[in-house]
């Protein structure tokens, strides 16, 4: 039994709580260009918990 | 205001997820038909030879052609590397129009199936590309060179091989041409490597020839890479190819202590001799301009042609480009050479095979001429890649 299956929910792990501080961030932000910067940096964080890419 | 201008945006946001999530999704599920011809006679699966593969997104069909008469037996690897399509193309037209007259040819199509689903991460690949037939067109996927991190992730700092214990690049862990002879309890990629490696001793191969494509700034280029088992083996096909069919094929070793590649590891970890063929491949070069289908086929680009006049090219090119139908001429005609070579070196091992296209033959009527119908083919004649 390798530790490979531990380490990948690991970093799925760390993506999901990065998504949700993206989030987080992203409903604080008052000037829209923070608001465009967090949807868009979210995104590719998103697909990845979705197992999309 | 301050509401509504986030909600627009966040909507804007769920939208490119959906868009892309959508794309990606129907790129990684695509189905590619292969209708089998009269010479498959067995369909197996890798993971007959080796469970652990069992379930896996790499878990590939493996086609085998049975000859009337006993012989040698031969194992064809395309899609090592899916990025370089004429390997699968030319393993495919093998598979759909070879006939086995002695002998046994063991076929697969998508050695890495997980890179298949993937293409080169922020490089804008197309996800895949038509090839026309009498009948429309066939769709295949365009792939990576590594598996999907979807199904091997995260990589390692440092890669190191075994069993040689040689570092390699972290990403090429998940790079099927790094990870021969395999581990059985590695990741997925070394234990696709492993289960290929136990089809190779498990049918008791003669020869193994694995199929690339390369960019024209890569030294190793048109040509044969060849286990020390398979060196004269190689300098034969090479002359007679150059000679016989009118295209430049050299000839190179396998270095000895350049691991995880199916040149070295096969030939140093089964009974087989391990070859490796490459064909240009202008789509994979760093100097290339737009990274389209229509450049994928024709292998036309002003770029790289500017490169070539540079001298920093290893392989010549022109304003004709190295078009898909050339690139799996190439490999087919000398697919079907070492075998001729082969049979007159081995008699008693020999390999004779019928019914697949060589080079000037798929270069006048193209490739999509001997690629068949899936919506008229037997359904018990076809499986999915």
């Amino acid at each position: 039994m390798t530790m490979q299956p531990f380490v990948t929910f690991l970093y799925y792990l760390l993506t999901a709580c990065t998504s949700l501080l993206l989030m987080a961030n992203f409903l604080k932000a008052k000037e829209w260009q923070r608001e465009l910067l967090y949807v868009i940096v979210l995104v590719p964080f998103v697909l990845r918990l979705l197992m999309l890419k | 205001m301050h509401i509504l201008r986030k909600l627009l945006i966040g909507l804007a946001g769920l939208a490119l997820l959906a868009g892309s999530g959508v794309s990606f999704r129907t790129s990684r599920t695509l189905l590619e038909p292969v209708v089998a011809g009269d010479g498959v006679t067995t369909v197996k699966k890798l993971s007959d030879y080796f469970r652990g593969i069992e379930g896996s997104i790499n878990d590939c069909n493996v086609y085998i052609l049975e000859g009337k008469e006993p012989g040698g037996t031969m194992v064809l690897m395309g899609g090592t590397h899916p990025e370089e399509p004429a390997g699968r193309l030319a393993a495919w037209i093998v598979a759909e129009n070879g006939r086995m007259e002695q002998g046994r040819l063991i076929l697969v199509l998508s050695a890495n199936r997980s890179a298949s689903t993937v293409t080169r991460l922020g490089g804008a690949y197309p996800p895949d590309f038509d090839i026309s037939t009498t009948f429309g067109s066939r769709t295949f996927r365009l792939g990576d060179r590594w598996s999907n991190p979807l199904d091997q992730w995260p990589d390692p700092e440092v890669y190191i091989h075994s069993p040689s214990g040689q570092h390699l690049a972290y990403v090429d862990i998940r790079n099927l041409n790094r990870c021969w002879p395999g581990r059985p309890d590695g990741m997925l990629t070394e234990k696709t490597c492993y289960a290929l490696m136990e089809l190779i001793r498990q049918e008791e191969a003669d020869l193994v020839i694995d199929l690339h494509e390369a960019e024209l700034q890569y030294p190793v280029i048109s040509t044969i890479v060849a286990h020390e088992k398979g060196q004269e083996l190689a300098v034969l096909v090479s002359m007679m190819l150059t000679d016989m069919e009118g295209f430049k094929m050299g000839m190179e070793f396998s270095p000895p202590n350049l691991h995880g590649l199916s040149h070295r590891e096969i030939g140093d970890h089964s009974d087989a001799v391990s070859l490796l063929f490459e064909a240009p491949e202008p789509f994979l070069d760093a100097t290339r301009g737009r990274t389209t289908r229509e450049q994928l086929l024709t292998g036309k680009d002003e770029f790289v042609v500017r490169a070539g006049k540079a001298g920093l090219l290893f392989e010549t090119i022109d304003e004709h480009g190295w078009p898909i139908d050339v690139r799996v001429g190439r490999h087919t005609s000398a697919v079907l050479q070492t075998m001729e070579t082969w049979s007159e070196m081995q008699p008693d091992r020999a390999l004779r095979c019928s019914g697949v296209p060589r080079y000037a033959e798929v270069i006048g009527r193209g490739i999509g001429s001997f690629l068949k119908d899936p919506a008229t083919a037997d359904p018990k004649r076809m499986w999915f890649e």
